[in-house]
C-alpha cells in the first residue's frame, strides 16, 4: 500500500473510512507463531473466543487455520487450549526457525 | 450601533461569549478567571443563551470534555488561568493535533509555588508550544474584540486550531474600564453558523477520532499541523480586517507605536504596553526616538514581519512578564531574538524580566529601560543583557 504524504492526511487524524483497520495487517509484530495441531483439537473454540484479534477463522462452527496476516503471536490461544488428554492443539514456535 | 459600558474584562469577554453563544461550555473556576465563568454561567441560568454548561472537578477534564463535544460537533468554550492551564496542559495537545476550534480565554496569573494569583504571564508562556493561536490583549476592548475574532480564526476551514486569548488578570480582568459592545446581532452575523469537521455525532459518516499513530505515519500529521500554522497569519489580518467594518477598530498581528522611525524601542505583551506607551510620548515630547511594538498574534509568532519592524533601531528591549526558567532568555525575548537573526543590521538587543506575581510596573519602569537604551544607542555598551527590573537587590 503507497504511503500517503504530509498533504494528503485528514486533518486531526481522524480515520473517515469505518472499519478501515481491517486493512492495517499486523501480523508482522509477532515473534512467536501460534501453530496448529489438528488431531489434538476438540473444536472447544476457546482460542476463538480469548484471541483478542480477529486473527482464528471459523467457519460453519468449526475452527480453521489462523490469519497469520493479523495474529500478534501473544500466545493467549495456545495457553487456553485445553487440547486432547493433555495434548495442546497449539504450540507456540519462534519465528523463523 | 455601538454600546458604550463601563465593565470589567471579565466581564467584557464574558458577554462576547454570550454574543457568540456557544453550544458548549465545560470550565472549572480558578482565580481571576472565575467571575467571567460565574457571569457566563448566570447568562446559561437565565436562558440568555442556549450553551449547555458542563460543571466538572478539574480543569484537566474540563479541557477534555471541551475536546469530546468539539469532536461531537459543536462550538465549544472554556476558560482558565494558571495551575488550572497547567493542570489542561495534557489535553491542549490533544485539542491542537486534533485539530479542534476551542475558543479559551486565558486570564494570566503567575504559576506555583510559591502561590500566588496576580498577574504575570508564566501560564500562557507555558502553553506556547502546545500548537494553540495566542491572541493577546492590552485591555478589555481588545480581550473582548480578541475573543469574538477568536472564533473566526479558529473555526476557518483552512485553519480548525484552538485559540487561546490572553488578558492580564486582576489589572484587565477585574478593573472597570469603558468598552464599546458589538450588538449581539452584529456578533451573530460576524461568527456565522458553526460548521464541524467530521462531527462524530454525524452518524450517517462514522468517524473514529484519536488513533494511534506510529512511526511511519506520525512526522506526516505533524508536518501539516506545521503548515497549517504558517496560514494563520493571513486568517487573522482577513478577519481582522471584517472586523474593523463593524467595529471600526483597526488590528493587526501586533501594534506598533510611533515606531516607524524610532531609534530605541521596547517590545512588551498586553497591559504594560499602555504604560510604556505614555512614557514613550514623555520621551517623544523631549525629542527622543523612542517607539513600541506589542504582540498580538503571539503564536504561531510572525517572525518575518516582526523582524521587519524592528530591524532599524539601534537598541531594543523585550521587557518579559515571564521568565524562561535555565534557557538563555525570557519567552518573548527569544523570539525577537530569532526574527531579526537574519538581518546584518540590526538592534542591540536587552532583555529585562518585570512585573512578576502581579508587581507593579510603574512608569519609571519603563523610564529607566529607555534612559538605558539611549545610553546603548548612543555608545554601544551594554551593562547587562538580561536582568529582573522592580526586584528589591
Ligand atoms: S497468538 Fe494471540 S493473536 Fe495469534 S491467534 Fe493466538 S491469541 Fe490470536
Ligand atoms: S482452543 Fe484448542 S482445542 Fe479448542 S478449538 Fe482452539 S485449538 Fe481446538
Amino acid at each position: 500500500m503507497k504511503l500517503k504524504n504530509w498533504k494528503e492526511v485528514n486533518p486531526g487524524s481522524v480515520i473517515t473510512e469505518p472499519g478501515s483497520s481491517e486493512k492495517f495487517k499486523t501480523g508482522s509484530w509477532r515473534s512467536s507463531k501460534p501453530i496448529w495441531i489438528e488431531e489434538n483439537c476438540i473444536q472447544c473454540l476457546f482460542c476463538w473466543i480469548y484471541c483478542p484479534d480477529n486473527a482464528i477463522k471459523v467457519k460453519d462452527g468449526k475452527r480453521g487455520e489462523f490469519d497469520y496476516e493479523y495474529c500478534k503471536g501473544c500466545g493467549i490461544c495456545a495457553l487456553e487450549c485445553p487440547g486432547k488428554k493433555g495434548n495442546k492443539a497449539i504450540i507456540m514456535v519462534e519465528e523463523g526457525k | 450601533m455601538a454600546k458604550i459600558v463601563a465593565v470589567t474584562g471579565n466581564e467584557a469577554v464574558a458577554n462576547a461569549l454570550r454574543q457568540v453563544n456557544p453550544d458548549v461550555c465545560a470550565a472549572y473556576p480558578i482565580t481571576p478567571q472565575t467571575d467571567m465563568m460565574q457571569r457566563f454561567s448566570g447568562f446559561v441560568s437565565d436562558g440568555k443563551v442556549k450553551t449547555e454548561i458542563i460543571l466538572v472537578e478539574s480543569e484537566h477534564s474540563s479541557m477534555s470534555a471541551c475536546v469530546g463535544a468539539s469532536a461531537a460537533g459543536g462550538r465549544v468554550i472554556t476558560a482558565t488561568s494558571s495551575q488550572g492551564l497547567a493542570l489542561m496542559n495534557e489535553i491542549l495537545y490533544i485539542a491542537s493535533g486534533t485539530r479542534l476550534p476551542i475558543v479559551m480565554p486565558v486570564v494570566n496569573r503567575a504559576l506555583s509555588a510559591p502561590l500566588n494569583i496576580h498577574g504575570d504571564h508564566s501560564d500562557a508562556m507555558g502553553a506556547r508550544d502546545s500548537g494553540w493561536i495566542q491572541l493577546w490583549s492590552e485591555n478589555a476592548q481588545e480581550a473582548y474584540d480578541n475573543t469574538i475574532q477568536a472564533f473566526r480564526i479558529a473555526e476557518h476551514m483552512d485553519i480548525r486550531l484552538p485559540v487561546m486569548i490572553c488578558l492580564d488578570g486582576f489589572i484587565i480582568s477585574h478593573s472597570i474600564e469603558r468598552i464599546e459592545y458589538l450588538e449581539d446581532e452584529q456578533v451573530q452575523n460576524f461568527v456565522g453558523e458553526f460548521k464541524q469537521l467530521y462531527p462524530l455525532l454525524d452518524l450517517a459518516h462514522p468517524v473514529s477520532y484519536g488513533p494511534l499513530i506510529l512511526p511511519d505515519y506520525y512526522m506526516e500529521f505533524r508536518k501539516a499541523q506545521a503548515e497549517v500554522n504558517t496560514k494563520v497569519p493571513e486568517v487573522v489580518l482577513d478577519v481582522a480586517a471584517d472586523f474593523e467594518k463593524i467595529s471600526g477598530r483597526k488590528y493587526g498581528l501586533f501594534e506598533t507605536y510611533r515606531l516607524e522611525d524610532a531609534e530605541i524601542g521596547i517590545v512588551i505583551l498586553n497591559s504594560a504596553a499602555g504604560t510604556t506607551k505614555d512614557v514613550i510620548d514623555e520621551f517623544r515630547n523631549k525629542g527622543i526616538k523612542a517607539g513600541l511594538l506589542k504582540p498580538r498574534l503571539y503564536r504561531p509568532f510572525p517572525y518575518v514581519e516582526t523582524g521587519e519592524a524592528l530591524k532599524h533601531l539601534k537598541a531594543l528591549c523585550v521587557l518579559d512578564r515571564a521568565d524562561s526558567f535555565g534557557s538563555s532568555f525570557s519567552p518573548v525575548y527569544m523570539d525577537i531574538a530569532s526574527s531579526l537573526y537574519p538581518y546584518n543590521d540590526k538592534p542591540i538587543l536587552i532583555n529585562k524580566i518585570y512585573g512578576l506575581g502581579g508587581r507593579d510596573y510603574l512608569p519609571e519602569h519603563a523610564e529607566i529601560v529607555l534612559n538605558e537604551l539611549i545610553d546603548i544607542a548612543e555608545t554601544g555598551n551594554v551593562k547587562s543583557y538580561k536582568e529582573y527590573i522592580g526586584v528589591r537587590e
